[in-house]
């Protein structure tokens, strides 16, 4: 028996796994965990030839919580607070998921001032999502002044949330059969002259980053994704939606009261990462045009079935919701054996296959188009390792 | 090939132009932020801090904490514990023991509903969701709203909450932060 005892030094497993290759002018470069354009602990290992990008291969798993283990552990109730610390940008979206899920399966009823309150502060927390990517997308591309504004916007919504919700970030507002408290005037008010604000900023940003030259430059004919490819990798959201698919979850399967209102699913067909930036820079405003159309139409009522179990004990059986997050498709596929926590739950991370495609997207580019294509993505790395 | 570079060099400077405007309309308008331990923002309404026991009606040195454990089992990450003791049994232990306060031996007299002895909240390990505070029956949680606490030590997060409360009373009166 031949045993190789020698210590290997070239890098860990992965890095010796993504090593053989037949050329030998090319080199291998770490991009993470701790690189701040990978926005988390992402990790991609790099085979480069001078700025050039030969292969490229994401390494996942550093911040992976065992959130779908959790949920065989603890209770419904108790795993109440887990999905909002996978994608903490647009928290309210998983958990809508999640006790949608739930809901479903129990065949719970919502009242309709929960649907709405629902769809309001998920809308509101889309566009604090996409306000942050904005910034930080363009902090990746060397552009530092736009995070400040999009900081301002943010805060002032958050704010808002703050009051109903007491949380900042990671919400845990949804209750099975409702909400965890009612709006106020107060609230209605704040969010109306919130939105009155936003489009107006909306011009703004408008003129001082989406019409730059320079960021242009940086966006235009760059990370070109096909159709086909989204397809294949399962990409979903923004993603998608930039490469001129037109799917939305709220429009192909609508959840809640999301077909009451009327709001446009912007696409473009560019597939570059103009277009995805051109649409999240449009949901933000469609998202503004359902939460008017919501608070004017918000219905008197319970926020909260009265009925509600406090302790949830869905059947035996197992059930798929899927809502739309700010990254894509969030998906949970429930099984349940009748107990008091679930036999099995999967959650599908739209960041996960939106990552995926980056390998075959970013073949022959530059590494600093690499930050752009990775940008364009929007990337959550807890939602993405879970 | 010339004329392109001169209509990108154009481009570049009118982006410039556009950037440089609304920068000097943003610089001549209000500061937004503030400088924070000279100046605090106001805007805390709804904020929550760790949960706080609320004090009983008649006496603010007692809870209104039944101690039904509700709130233990809800809780997504263990951080309460609770120690409670029926009025009888605490009777029993004091006799035996042989000291401590004679005042207290008036409780049995209640009924034998079980006394908070202490409730200890690790609050390194709370998620907020607040679920405890929806739960009990009878009120006795809700959230705190000191926005500041800070501390060098896991140690100083281990709040007993019934001792908290208790020194609020002395101290103030009512409770605060």
């Amino acid at each position: 028996m031949n045993l190789d005892l020698r210590l290997d030094t070239s890098g860990d497993f992965y890095a010796q796994k993504f090593q053989p290759t037949k050329r030998e002018d090319t080199l291998i470069l770490n991009m993470g965990p701790q690189h701040p354009s990978t926005h988390g602990v992402l990790r991609i290992i790099l085979e480069i030839d001078g700025e050039y990008i030969v292969r490229a291969q994401p390494v996942l798993g550093y911040i992976h919580r065992m959130h779908e283990k959790m949920a065989e552990v603890m209770s419904y109730p108790q795993y109440l607070p887990n999905p909002a610390r996978t994608d903490y940008l647009h928290a309210l979206a998983w958990g809508w998921a999640h006790v949608g899920a739930v809901e479903r399966l129990m065949g719970l009823e919502v009242p309709e001032r929960a649907e709405f309150i629902r769809v309001i502060t998920c809308e509101l927390n889309r566009i604090n999502s996409h306000l942050l990517w904005w910034g930080a997308y363009l902090l990746d591309l060397g552009a530092f002044t736009p995070i400040m504004y999009a900081f301002d916007d943010r805060e002032i919504i958050m704010d808002i949330m703050q009051r109903v919700t007491g949380s900042r970030l990671t919400y845990c507002y949804y209750r099975f059969g409702g909400v965890s408290g009612d709006i106020d005037d107060r609230f209605v008010s704040e969010t109306r002259e919130q939105c009155a604000r936003m489009k107006e900023r909306f011009k703004m940003y408008k003129a001082l980053v989406t019409e730059n030259f320079i960021l242009r430059k940086r966006v235009e004919e760059i990370g070109e994704i096909s159709v086909d490819t989204c397809r294949r990798y399962g990409a979903t959201g923004p993603v998608l939606r930039g490469s001129g698919q037109e799917y939305d979850v709220r429009r192909a399967e609508p959840y809640s009261v999301y077909d009451r209102f009327d709001f446009n699913i912007p696409a473009y067909n560019d597939c570059d990462a103009m277009g995805r930036y051109l649409v999240r820079m449009d949901e933000m405003q469609e998202s503004i045009k359902i939460i008017e159309q919501a608070l004017d139409a918000l219905p008197e009522g319970d926020f909260i079935h009265p009925k509600a179990p406090k302790r949830a004990k869905p059947p035996a059986g197992d059930v798929y919701f899927a809502v739309e997050g700010a990254r894509g498709k969030i998906g949970m596929h429930l099984v349940s054996d009748g107990g008091k926590s679930a036999y099995r739950l999967k959650l599908r991370a739209p960041g996960f296959s939106n990552l995926s495609l980056f390998g075959e997207v970013s073949q022959g580019t530059l590494i600093s188009d690499a930050v752009s294509i990775l940008g364009s993505l929007d990337l959550v790395i807890p939602e993405i390792d879970r | 090939m010339i004329a392109k570079s001169i209509r990108e060099n154009l481009q570049g400077m009118w982006s410039l132009l556009v950037g440089m405007k609304v920068t000097g309309k943003n610089f001549v308008q209000p500061n937004i932020t503030v400088h924070y331990p000279r100046q605090t923002v106001a805007s805390l309404e709804g904020y929550r801090g760790h949960v706080e026991l609320v004090p009983h009606d008649k006496d603010p040195t007692k809870s209104k904490c039944i101690a039904c454990s509700n709130c233990v089992r809800i809780c997504p990450n263990s951080c309460i514990t609770m120690k409670a003791v029926k009025p009888k049994k605490k009777a029993e232990d004091k006799e035996a023991a042989g000291d401590q306060s004679e005042g207290k031996k008036k409780a049995p007299a209640k009924k034998a509903k079980p006394e908070l002895q202490s409730f200890i909240l690790d609050y390194n390990y709370c998620s907020l969701c607040g679920q405890c505070a929806e739960l009990c029956p009878t009120g006795a949680l809700r959230f705190s709203s000191n926005v500041y606490l800070a501390g060098f030590t896991r140690q100083e997060f281990v709040i007993d909450l019934l001792a908290r409360l208790q020194r609020q009373a002395q101290t103030k009166g009512a409770p605060n932060g």
